[in-house]
């Protein structure tokens, strides 16, 4: 078992989802059980799904000077990076520190690859148009190297491509940053986007559900993708009311590429090692934030975890029924949406769910509940049975 | 900050014209430079005959060095946290699932379409060694080998435990191949732990620094960490900088 870790603190953060931009839209669509999902008119090819899909990313045009690394993920980060000041609180942050002091920390797995989708479609001769030969831009490194030009972060400044625990995983990269030295602060960002790959992926591997996704649902049919955008600041100190990261916990399963362990091994392990860094115990935790995809595997195996782990007075919620699956953007968004959570004092119960699932136990929450939340985690299994856990909470 | 003093138990090396770490530190220490010699294929025997077939080239590439490293460090791969790093990641993968989006798309391969995650090693390499620890795939750009070394670092000084490391870039062909220059295959892997036992191989002190090292951006992230490569052949106490990224490096001191 890990040790426990000194808390950090989040000085700033911020979302942009199909929900909207910033944590008011957020707040205010969990609170409504409004959903940002909408019919797929994103493909050219006719695919029957439902998307979470941004407005506005296509009209938010990158700064001149960047301009090299527009693509759809970027113009989203872009719009991300404007909502609740967090650009501003970004800059003040490198401006305190000192940019060699501050490490850029991003999380996705999508990155640019909608725009070399673009170059295959336009192929001039078998070779990419011109406006599409910036190398970068098809690496998946092209999201970091665009907010590093944008911010002015002179710190370690890497991508973390996890899968669906991309943007979880930053936080537990950036702390161990800050515990050993090598900076004082840490930009997290996690953005994926819609593009060709992951809809007609997805689908080939029969995981879309033709209708908006019901995490927990008796007959849920599988997930919708959506695209998001998610950023936080961590620092040592910081304001008595910022939440606090407390903990994490990231474990592999040793089981298939895209199906979780059946007993949930890995999800167990990433669990208590959170709990072991945040020096809690379950009956500690007020809210989990699931992984709840909706596919009929992983909510079975996520809820009979939390019915061994947990009792009724944790409650737990999926929130893509609201947003979509975000893929590499879903560990900083459910983060956000965690944290909102705890901010607005309330559980946003499990969207869609016409019909509970009978496996889920009685601490699954299926409508909204006021809450006062101290100690929250959020879940996050990716492909490769790749799993990360973080632990939230309060000052003290 | 302080240095990161590490130290590194074994290691893994494969390119088509040096299969192990046994003839790659011979032809270094000999000053013989990286060619790229012939389309030869990482035995990666670490994987089961089913899913040796069914991988990608770059996940061979990985799994065979990470399975050198680990071998050389007499550490059982099944129990070390491991970072694996790839500046391009499976650009061969993402040619075919782009080729079939843009003419069919709804005849992507699923396949291929889970091969194209950028962590498709890690999960490999997870499920072949019965590792449920932490793994971690990762890229930043030219400097992936420092970026991959330091996080690797991180990994082992904050657990108190050894921690895989592997670096690597395939080559492949088509459209995609020639705007990144995915043109060599090679990879190198550490294990690397906090706590110096028998099996000590070498010690490095590590520091980022918000300097940049000259370097072409379009280089394998190997070739970029080349040098460190070398002192450790030789066996030779060195001071050198690795690219991090373009505004940054990683300074390496490599102890006698």
């Amino acid at each position: 078992m890990p040790s426990r870790i000194p808390p950090l603190a989040i000085t700033a953060y911020t979302a942009t989802s199909a929900l909207g931009r910033g944590r008011d839209a957020h707040a205010a669509a969990l609170h409504a059980r409004r959903s940002g999902l909408r019919a797929n008119d994103f493909t050219r090819e006719p695919l029957p799904c439902a998307i979470g899909r941004v407005d506005g990313v296509e009209a938010a045009a990158l700064p001149p000077a960047q301009a090299g690394h527009d693509s759809r993920n970027n113009r989203l980060a872009w719009l991300g990076l404007g909502a609740d000041g967090f650009l501003d609180a970004a800059r003040a942050c490198i401006e305190r520190h000192g940019a060699g002091r501050v490490a850029l920390v991003v999380g996705t797995s999508t990155a640019s690859i909608g725009a070399t989708e673009q170059a295959y479609r336009e192929l001039d001769g078998g070779r990419f148009p011109a406006p599409l030969r910036e190398p970068m831009l098809h690496t998946p490194h092209s999201l970091a190297a665009f907010l590093q030009a944008a911010l002015g972060t002179r710190g370690p400044c890497l991508t973390v491509a996890t899968a669906c625990s991309s943007s979880a995983k930053i936080f537990a990269k950036a702390e161990r940053l800050l515990r050993l030295g090598v900076a004082d602060a840490a930009v997290l960002a996690g953005v994926d986007t819609l593009c060709g790959s992951v809809l007609f992926g997805f689908n080939a591997l029969e995981l879309v559900a033709p209708e908006p996704c019901r995490p927990f649902d008796a007959e849920r049919r599988g997930l919708s993708i959506g695209e998001a955008a998610g950023f936080a600041l961590l620092e040592r100190e910081g304001a008595a009311d910022a939440p606090r990261l407390l903990g994490y916990g990231e474990s592999s399963d040793a089981y298939h590429m895209s199906t979780p362990h059946p007993e949930g091994l890995g999800a167990r392990r990433a669990l208590a090692d959170a709990l072991a860094r945040a020096g809690v115990s379950p009956r500690e935790v007020d809210y989990v934030n699931l992984h709840g995809t909706a596919t009929p595997k992983n909510d079975a195996v996520e809820a009979a975890v939390i019915g061994e782990v947990f009792d009724a007075s944790t409650r737990v919620s999926a929130t893509k029924g609201w947003t979509g699956h975000t893929l590499g953007a879903a560990g900083i968004l459910e983060s956000v949406l965690t944290l909102l959570a705890m901010e607005h004092a309330f559980v946003p119960g499990c969207l869609n769910a016409v019909m509970p699932d009978p496996a889920c136990s009685a601490s699954f929450a299926f409508d909204n509940e006021p809450r006062a939340i101290c100690v929250a985690l959020s879940n996050s299994f990716g492909f490769g049975g790749n799993n990360c856990t973080l632990a939230f909470g309060r000052a003290h | 900050m302080d240095a990161l003093r590490v130290h590194i138990e074994g290691i893994g090396w494969w390119s088509p014209q040096w299969p192990d770490w046994t003839s790659a530190e011979q032809a270094l220490r000999a000053g013989a430079d990286l060619a790229d010699a012939g389309a030869a294929k990482p035995p990666a025997s670490l994987l089961a005959p089913g899913e040796r077939r069914r991988a990608p080239d770059l996940v061979l590439l990985a799994c065979e060095i990470a399975g050198q490293a680990c071998a050389a460090a007499a550490r059982p791969p099944g129990e070390l946290p491991c970072v694996f790093a790839s500046m391009r990641g499976d650009v061969a993968t993402a040619d075919a699932v782009c080729t079939t989006l843009a003419s069919a798309p709804l005849e992507v391969s699923p396949t291929r379409f889970h091969n194209s995650v950028h962590n498709a090693p890690a999960g490999y390499w997870t499920v072949a060694t019965g590792c449920r620890a932490a793994s971690t795939a990762l890229a930043a750009g030219v400097g992936s080998f420092a970026a991959g070394l330091l996080e690797a670092a991180l990994e082992t000084l904050a657990g108190r435990q050894p921690v895989l490391f592997a670096a690597y870039d395939s080559a492949a062909a088509g459209p995609l191949a020639e705007v990144v220059h995915a043109q060599a295959s090679l990879g190198a892997a550490f294990v690397l732990n906090a706590d110096p036992d028998e099996r000590k191989r070498a010690v490095l002190r590590l520091r980022h620094e918000p300097t940049p090292v000259e370097i072409d951006p379009a280089t394998h992230p190997v070739t970029a960490a080349l040098p460190l490569l070398r002192a450790l052949a030789r066996g030779e106490a060195a001071e050198l900088r690795l690219p991090y990224g373009t505004h940054s490096s990683l300074r390496v001191e490599v102890l006698a």
